[in-house]
């Protein structure tokens, strides 16, 4: 019990990176229809950003742990927004209306830049990090078995709380949240409103990226590891996330990170370790197979 | 001219942003855990590079690039007439060289043609995105390594064997998730092709993990093996000839020639066929393939089946001529490799892939030796640092190649395929003759 109730934490911890990264999936797609591979790349180079800043801020010696966060946190934000801009401004823009799969390629070939670009610039190797914020609080202690809830762990609970209402509020509430949606129903007819769709576009792709680059921060925080690979992994693991939750839908995202997160964490703890990537990779082989519209989503009309 | 500066200088901010932090911010181990290197030069030349190229293009930009691309395209169409015998030609004589550097280079260089070539059934023509395709490959060498090590079948035994078994994994795998979309298929088989190399990580029984195979047979020319010692029944022995390791890599030179040429006899038989056009009518347009009564299904089923078909074959060939196998060869970069070689090929063009091939694989290999050899003869760090780096910018480049052939060129540096009935000029209709406007 005790034992199932530190998996379930872990659980929720993982699959909080996961549904960030997902939401940046499922708006793409809900926007233009197209599966935007790079952005698990995004997310890679969302932790390292924050693996500089976080050692740029400490050769200047600022040593005050929240506002180091909050600085990391803005830096990778920021720099990964313009990754995201810059990707759709460069590779995906001028591709629209040509033929079905030069977006797709297009996609994979910047996932592939993305991942050499970071593996040549900053070196191979795995890069750990010291964690920042240690310690944490003992839930219960049976048979020797002591539940652990980390500060970390709460810490990225709230965070990723925090900017999934920023984010609601901003799709629910604003005028660009308004343009967004109207986009996502009909990008033509938008654009015939007078919509900017061009520029809805970039934003969305802006905020993904942003989300992402949270993600990247707190996996960093979390596992106090990373290298140029782990997006290639937490790409298709949050893709599927997206798709299991039903891909278009914003909540659907979130919820299915968590799933994706605890199904991971306790494949891990009860069966084997080794197969932990092939456990949510058959899912997602799963879900497209016999629930195609995910848990949230609307059936999709096809049209001529 | 004062726009294209301004927008010049926007591009450089931009570049600034975004190499700014990666390149010129370096984490390095050292002894007190990670620390920082600042690399300023390095990030001074990206965005100088970036900022006069992007001037370059706003100055180019004028001149029609559209009417250009087409004439050159249908130029190298017709050279292509030539340039077929010529390339097989000298894919026959290359042997004759007696060189190993080259014959591993062709041979190496053909194993991607034939990945190409069978990888493009799959996307040049049917028009599936498949970026699991090592999977197949994987396939076909662990089955004939297995095979060839448990039984002691021989290579020419196992061959269609591993073809047949990489087919039956592409229709096992095709059947459940080719109604998918074009790209949720991509995504399946990416992640089909992480759980294949996951699965012989760690089927450390069957596969011996990460360790690999080692010790693989190596082929026979009817029953006659390539051994060193000349024995009875060896190549050297039954044609009264010293043995040499070069009698066997030539062998397997004409190996791999002679798969590579099957494949593209295969595909281009199978162009004519009814079944070859379904799977290009399926490429242009699924919902009115459907309608016209084509069985989408088995149209998609047959394309996975024979291309990964072909993948196995080249894994096979690929088990027998290393004589080792391990899961690292088998990565998602190697399927990038092979898709980024049909793309620049000029999705669905035969001579393209092998021309893509032989300008990646070969061009990029004998550009690293040049450099070193550079380096060498004039003594100059510079040439030889950057000989040794540049494999680490292969995959780099091909990624970036992608982008760029999608965004300039996407159907190819040649476009091989005729379209029958084709638009030349969008031309104005008057109202009157359209019944109803399009949508």
């Amino acid at each position: 019990m005790a034992y199932a109730l530190q998996q379930l934490i872990n659980g929720v911890t993982l699959g909080m990176i996961y549904g960030l990264i997902a939401v940046g999936y499922t708006m793409v797609y809900g926007i233009i229809g197209m599966i935007n591979f790079a952005h698990g790349d995004v997310f890679m180079v969302g932790s390292f950003l924050s693996l500089i800043a976080l050692l740029g801020l400490s050769a200047f010696g600022i040593t005050s742990v929240p506002l180091a966060l909050a600085l990391t946190l803005l830096f990778a934000a920021g720099i990964a927004a313009l990754y995201g801009w810059t990707i759709e401004r460069v590779a995906y823009r001028p591709l629209r209306g040509s033929f079905r799969l030069a977006p797709l390629i297009s996609a994979i070939g910047m996932s592939i830049t993305l991942q050499n670009f970071v593996q040549v610039s900053q070196g191979a190797r795995v890069k750990p990090v010291d964690a920042i914020i240690p310690g944490g609080i003992r839930l219960m202690d049976r048979g020797g078995f002591a539940v652990q809830l980390s500060w970390m762990q709460i810490a990225i609970v709230v965070i990723t709380l925090t900017i999934l209402g920023i984010f609601t509020w901003l799709v629910t509430k604003t005028p660009l949240g308004r343009t967004m949606r109207a986009c996502e129903q009909d990008l033509k007819m938008a654009s015939l409103l007078g919509i900017d769709t061009d520029r809805t576009i970039s934003l969305t792709f802006v905020i993904g990226a942003a989300l992402a680059a949270v993600a990247g921060f707190m996996f960093l925080l979390y596992y106090g590891v990373i290298d140029f690979y782990i997006g290639f992994i937490a790409g298709i693991k949050a893709f599927t996330a997206a798709v299991l939750g039903g891909i278009g839908s914003l909540p659907g995202a979130v919820l299915g990170g968590l799933l994706i997160g605890l199904i991971e964490v306790f494949w891990s703890a009860y069966f084997s370790i080794e197969y932990k990537d092939v456990a949510a990779f058959s899912i997602l082989i799963i879900v497209l197979i016999f629930m195609p519209n995910g848990i949230l989503g609307r059936a999709e009309v096809e049209k001529v | 001219m004062r726009g294209a500066l301004r927008d010049a200088f926007l591009s450089a901010l931009v570049a600034l942003g975004i190499f700014g932090p990666m390149v010129g911010l370096v984490s390095t181990s050292g002894d007190h855990g990670l620390s920082l290197q600042v690399r300023p030069i390095a990030v001074a030349v990206v965005v100088g590079l970036i900022f006069a190229g992007r001037l370059l293009i706003l100055s180019w930009r004028g001149g029609g690039p559209r009417q250009r691309n087409l004439a050159l395209a249908e130029r190298v169409a017709r050279a292509g007439k030539y340039i077929t015998p010529i390339l097989l030609l000298a894919a026959i004589a290359l042997p004759f060289t007696g060189s190993r550097y080259y014959i591993d280079l062709g041979t190496l260089v053909l194993t991607y043609i034939m990945l190409g070539w069978g990888l493009n059934i799959v996307v040049g023509l049917a028009g599936l995105l498949d970026l699991g395709y090592v999977a197949f490959y994987a396939v076909g060498a662990y089955s004939y390594a297995l095979l060839a090590m448990t039984f002691g079948l021989g290579f020419w035994t196992c061959l269609p064997l591993a073809g047949i078994l990489a087919a039956l994994w592409g229709v096992m795998l095709g059947f459940p998730v080719l109604r998918l979309r074009g790209d949720y298929l991509a995504i399946v088989t990416l992640a089909f092709g992480e759980i294949i190399r996951i699965v012989l990580t760690n089927w450390v029984s069957l596969t011996n993990g990460p360790n690999g195979i080692s010790g693989v047979p190596r082929p026979t020319l009817f029953g006659l093996a390539f051994s060193m010692d000349g024995g009875p029944g060896t190549f050297g022995d039954f044609f009264n000839i010293e043995p040499a390791v070069i009698q066997r890599i030539i062998f397997l030179y004409y190996v791999i020639l002679g798969l590579a040429l099957l494949t593209n006899w295969v595909s281009l038989r199978l162009r004519r066929l009814p079944l070859g056009r379904a799977w290009e009518a399926l490429r242009e347009d699924e919902v009115a393939c459907r309608s016209l009564g084509i069985n989408v299904r088995n149209t998609k089923l047959t394309a996975f089946g024979i291309g990964a078909m072909f993948g196995g074959f080249a894994g096979a060939f690929f088990a027998t001529r290393q004589g080792f196998i391990s899961p690292e060869s088998f990565t998602f970069m190697e399927s990038a490799t092979v898709l980024a070689i049909v793309v620049l090929g000029g999705l669905g063009s035969q001579l393209g892939v092998a021309l893509a091939a032989i300008a990646m694989i070969g061009g990029l290999e004998a550009l690293r030796d040049f450099l070193s050899f550079l380096g060498d003869q004039m003594n100059s760090p510079v040439f030889a640092g950057i000989a040794s780096e540049l494999p680490l910018y292969r995959v780099l480049i091909f990624g970036i190649a992608l982008v760029v052939m999608m965004v300039l060129r996407p159907r190819g540096l040649i476009s091989g395929r005729t379209p029958s009935v084709a638009l030349t000029k969008l031309k104005e209709i008057a109202p009157d003759l359209v019944a109803e406007s399009r949508s």
